[in-house]
């Protein structure tokens, strides 16, 4: 089957206007539709041509052999090329400008990340290859795990956990397993009302009771709140630091006491380390646990969605519990893989094993390679320039939106504002939309919960001082429209490859794969 | 027959020992497009308070609480293919699901319509 | 700093702007003892390009890439040729350096991709839908086992004793955690799976029984009389592909009853990477779509009525049911699920059939070689790529003792199940599309010396 232009607006959909010159094709200029390699593609066509190769099936196999081949569409190389590149513009990317998705850390991926991680010592290594000749492989980890340890002062770190909430996990299941070895069974963890998604998540996944706890007016984790709900049936508390609200938790050190007091563990949320790194460091602060996203602090590509990367620092009284596999160095200073054959000797709390084999290799060669591009005096500059970047934010556009912690101090990585302002019937949905009119990613919106529309602005430090501008004007004119009423905004984006998708048909009836014809293709 | 209301925006009509549950014009509008509807088991014990249903939006997945205790009876089977009958006829096409009362008592702690109107005029 | 664009006179503008006499006034909030006075003392400053290549450079060069070697290791990670286009693609900024779908306005692209990818994966495993990737595949089998647990309202699970161990262990640590009561069977060294065992192992309480196709020995087990089995007893079957390639070949699980399958798919588009970043596939029956753990891309219309797609079903997930989601998973392994839909592309079904059959094949040659090796036995009776040999010692030290003679002959069984001393002398050994007749020959070669 071959289709045309599908998914494209078709003349028949609306009225030519100057800007909007229906054409036969369905594409606009470079504005390119794409259909589906259902619609392209064929199960005989094949762009990978192979090596001959005679013989028979084994007669053992024949038994469990596929009646047909699956149904599957080829493309050959330049058609999967034109594909590909032609869904690759109907994307925004950091490349083509800001990503200010606050707590999600859009900032620059260099490039040398990629050039490094790609070479065959590195990526054409298999996890089971024998010790001997995987040297480099474990140094890499070794060294980026003593810069991890190095940078936020703690006693470890734990590297096998494949993204940030796989990190809070480890975190957690390494505080009930320190629990259980002194034969203290607690079932609850506290988490702020501010928290993200994923903290209360984790602690259910880990078999825990989720209680919340509230913030005090100027955005803060409620201290006294806190306290007095500690007891003994608490493990532990989930803190981010900078919280979601982009400010810093003051009372950091006073809730770890606290909660050690009481026999617990503090764990800490590091999806915002980014905006501390090299200029705290959360050993220094009471912190038991907390996860790294390399995507976010330390640069690796986000990639549509993945793949993370979520090492766990851990404290002393944790660093027992840590899961395996790990490296660690020998008497020679020559780093070695501990897992499973030595685990039960060499580390005999540990609370097992996260996942197959040794964790995100290809995350750690780029981390590594951006943290030794920064150095120590570079990523205490990352740190100043995001959070820089982000106060500029809040105070260019305070006279226009509401910051609701603006009275709060400075801000740290993020600027939070809120609709408080905007004319009836206009949201933050609506400024957002807009966003994409003007060429820009919106930034988060309806994070923290525990905002009114709130809008989450995080810069990152690789944004330029002249691109802030230009992102400050847009927003601010957005601003005035969404005051003012202006009804415009309510049908943005309209400069975009699609207007606003329906979210409600795509809840209601579900259309999870294409259901053509499978014999077509 | 007798309806009755919740805080938390649940009705329930009682007749006899049955009672019928269903959420609030109200609270459908607040909750915006219904995409889907969790209906529990029939047979299933459900207590006064518990969570015995959900209905999802897009952005919410929001519990609905049992108003008595008792055993499920019967579901609103309509509501699998058509959760938007929650949104278009909330308090009759769009039930969720009907209770065995086990202790009828119960019923004096919930609001009369004017009660719920006066109640929702305060939110 | 080639990364930092602002200037000194840019910092001093903008403090002026905000009103702050200086940066750390910006972090005036950070107790005055937390604040470091300076870079932290005994890591170096920044480096340029160069230094950093030559660095880098050199910790490669420590290792032995499987390129440059006979190389023979499967064990759930495999080494397939990818063709050029795929790591060009996926390195487009458009692609590399977007995020998760959230505005899907602006990211049509990743979207019809994920939807495109689903269906691949459906269609691969034979199932009726698939979600748009987990971190790995040890990570989706346990939440998979965590999915028929919430299906089936029991919580206690069945383990072939062909499951790759470190999906064993995967699914043992959380269980624990869980309380969830895993029945894992003790691997074999046989030529046959432990099919019957599986099945006479489960109970009325039996939420589901994970087996391995192909098996981390290389069987293959009968999963149409395990599904008659879990079905009977109420239970779901959940098959792990760790080489989706097989299914080029072999029957897609689904179509044989499983009702979940997962699978590691860094076979295509992803490459070896030391163990990661790798691509979590998960697909199921369509019935169980709302208890599915993961992103879901789906198909809608926009405003004007043209097809599009959105992320959907999110209620299911922790940004919106928090302590009640399905899962803690906040992520998809997005950049290899697109290169492996690339490849997917590339091949087509046909394509897959083809590199599969060449697999197999290379396989029997290597099975031929290397059982007239004296001592050595081939212990399967059938297998795709990927088969055990049994030899006359302990097979950790033969597989150094090859390493040290510049052959990677494979994986000891002995690695994998250190506390196992009956499966010591089996060696998992596997040929691809990209082993060569003189690599066999190298092995076959070089194990002889070494057994001699």
């Amino acid at each position: 089957m071959n289709a045309v232009n599908q998914s494209g607006w078709r003349p028949e959909m609306g009225e030519a206007t100057a800007s909007f010159a229906p054409t036969a094709s369905g594409d606009r200029g470079l504005a390119l539709e794409e259909a589906l390699i259902f619609e392209l593609g064929a199960s005989g066509k094949c762009g990978v041509d192979f090596e001959e190769e005679q013989g028979e099936v084994l007669p053992a196999l024949s038994r469990f052999l596929r009646k047909q081949a699956p149904a599957l569409p080829g493309l050959t190389e330049p058609e999967t090329v034109r594909h590909y590149t032609r869904l690759s513009r109907q994307n925004y990317a950091i490349d083509l400008g800001p990503f200010p998705l606050g707590s999600c850390t859009m900032k620059h991926n260099p490039r040398l990340n990629e050039k490094m991680a790609r070479l065959p010592g590195f990526a054409d290594v298999h996890p089971l290859q024998p010790q001997q000749t995987v040297r480099g492989a474990y140094e890499v980890i070794g060294q980026l795990a003593d810069w991890l340890v190095t940078l936020t002062g703690m006693d470890s770190v734990a590297m096998s956990p494949k993204a940030g909430a796989h990190g809070e996990l480890c975190g957690l299941l390494c505080i009930r397993a320190a629990h259980e070895a002194r034969g203290d069974v607690r079932e609850v963890v506290l988490v702020p009302e501010s928290a993200h998604g994923t903290n209360p998540a984790t602690a259910a996944f880990a078999g825990y009771r989720v209680e919340s706890i509230p913030a005090t007016a100027d955005g803060r984790v409620d201290l006294e709140a806190l306290k007095a709900r500690l007891g003994p049936d608490v493990a532990g508390v989930m803190i981010t630091n900078p919280n979601t609200c982009g400010l810093f938790e003051r009372d950091m050190r006073a809730i770890g006491d606290a909660v050690h007091a009481v026999g617990g563990y503090v764990y800490c949320d590091g999806a915002n380390f980014n905006a501390i790194v090299g200029k705290v460091r959360p050993g220094d602060l009471g912190i038991d646990a907390m996860h790294i996203n390399l995507h976010k602090t330390f640069s690796t590509p986000h990639g549509g969605g993945g793949p993370g990367s979520g090492p766990v620092v851990l404290s002393e009284a944790l660093t027992p519990f840590a899961p395996l596999p790990f490296v660690k160095r020998d008497a020679e200073g020559v780093y070695q893989l501990v897992e499973e054959e030595d685990g039960a000797s060499e580390h005999p709390q540990g609370f097992g094993r996260m996942a197959a084999f040794h964790g995100q290799m290809g995350m750690f060669t780029r981390a590594l390679t951006y943290i030794l591009s920064h150095g120590a005096d570079g990523l205490r500059q990352v740190a100043e320039d995001a959070v820089l970047n982000a106060n500029y934010v809040l105070r260019s556009l305070s006279d226009v939106l509401d910051a609701p912690y603006g009275s709060s101090g400075p801000c740290m990585h993020e600027a939070l504002f809120s609709d408080a302002g905007f004319a009836e019937g206009f949201s933050t949905l609506d400024v957002a939309k807009g966003l994409i009119d003007e060429g820009f990613h919106p930034m988060t919106v309806y994070f923290p919960l525990v905002v009114h529309g709130s809008m989450l602005v995080e810069p990152t430090e690789t944004e330029s001082r002249a691109g802030l501008d230009r992102f400050i004007g847009s927003l601010r004119s957005l601003a005035e429209r969404a005051r003012s009423g202006d009804d415009g905004l309510k049908s943005a984006p309209v400069l975009a490859p699609r207007r606003r998708l329906d979210e409600t048909l795509a809840a209601r009836k579900p259309v999870l794969v294409w259901k053509g014809d499978a014999s077509t293709c | 027959m007798s309806r009755y209301f919740t805080e938390d925006h649940e009705w329930i009509d009682v007749d006899g020992d049955i009672g019928t549950v269903g959420i609030t014009d109200y609270a459908q509008g607040q909750l915006g497009d219904i995409t889907f509807v969790e209906l529990p088991a029939e047979g299933q014990a459900v207590k006064k308070g518990d969570s015995a249903s959900v209905v999802d939006s897009v952005k919410a997945a929001s519990d609905v609480y049992s108003p008595v205790s008792g055993s499920v009876t019967d579901v609103n089977e309509a509501l699998a293919d058509q959760p938007e009958l929650v949104n278009s006829d909330a308090e009759v096409g769009g039930w969720l699901f009907r209770v065995k009362l086990s202790d009828a008592g119960e019923l004096s702690s919930l609001m009369d319509r004017a009660a719920y109107d006066a109640y929702v005029a305060t939110l | 700093m080639r990364y930092l664009p602002l200037t000194t006179e840019d910092r001093a503008a903008m403090l002026g702007v905000i009103g702050a006499a200086s940066v750390d006034d910006l972090f005036s909030d950070v107790p005055e003892e937390a604040r470091l006075a300076g870079p932290i003392a005994g890591l170096p400053f920044h480096a340029p390009e160069m230094a950093i290549e030559r660095h880098m450079t050199a910790l490669a060069a420590k290792n032995l890439s499987a390129g440059a070697a006979p190389f023979f290791l499967g064990a759930g990670a495999y080494r397939h040729h990818i063709p050029a286009s795929v790591d060009h693609l996926i390195q487009r900024g458009e692609f590399l350096t977007s995020y998760t779908p959230y505005q899907p306005e602006i990211a049509q692209g990743t979207l019809q991709i994920l939807f495109e990818f689903q269906t691949q994966v459906a269609r691969l495993f034979g199932t009726d839908v698939a979600n748009a990737s987990m971190y790995d595949g040890s990570t989706a089998c346990w939440e998979a086992v965590a999915m028929a647990g919430r299906v089936t309202r029991r919580k206690a699970a069945v383990l072939s004793g062909g499951l790759h161990p470190h999906y064993v262990a995967t699914i043992e640590t959380m269980a624990r955690f869980t309380g969830d009561a895993i029945d894992a069977r003790a691997p074999r060294l046989d030529a046959i799976p432990d099919d019957g065992d599986v099945i006479a192992a489960i109970g009325p309480e039996t939420a589901c029984v994970v087996v391995q196709y192909p098996d981390v020995l290389g069987r293959i087990p009968d999963l149409a009389k395990i599904s008659a089995a879990t079905q009977a007893h109420g239970a779901l079957l959940v098959a792990v592909v760790t080489e989706p390639v097989a299914l080029g070949l072999i029957e897609a699980p689904g179509e044989l009853g499983a009702d979940i399958v997962v699978g590691e798919g860094q076979s295509l588009g992803v490459g070896l990477n030391f163990g990661g970043p790798y691509l979590g596939l998960f697909g199921c029956r369509e019935k169980f779509v709302r208890q599915m753990p993961g992103r879901l891309c789906g198909q809608t219309v926009d405003a004007e009525g043209r097809r599009g797609f959105v992320l959907t079903l999110s209620t299911r997930e922790q940004h919106i049911r928090r302590e009640k989601a399905t899962s803690n998973i906040c992520t998809n392994s997005g950049l290899c699920a697109l290169a492996f839909s690339i490849h997917m592309t590339l091949l087509g079904g046909e394509g897959l059939a083809d590199l599969a059959r060449i697999n197999h094949l290379r396989s029997r040659k290597l099975a031929d070689a290397l059982g007239a090796v004296p001592g050595v036995r081939v212990l399967n009776d059938a297998w795709f790529n990927e088969f055990t040999v049994v030899l006359p010692r302990d097979a950790r030290e033969v597989v150094r003792e090859l390493a040290d003679r510049g052959v990677l002959g494979g994986v000891s069984l002995g690695r994998l199940y250190p506390g196992e001393d009956g499966l010591h002398r089996g060696l998992l050994v596997t040929a691809t599309e990209t082993t060569t007749e003189h690599d066999i020959a190298a092995l076959a070669a070089t194990l002889k010396e070494v057994l001699a």
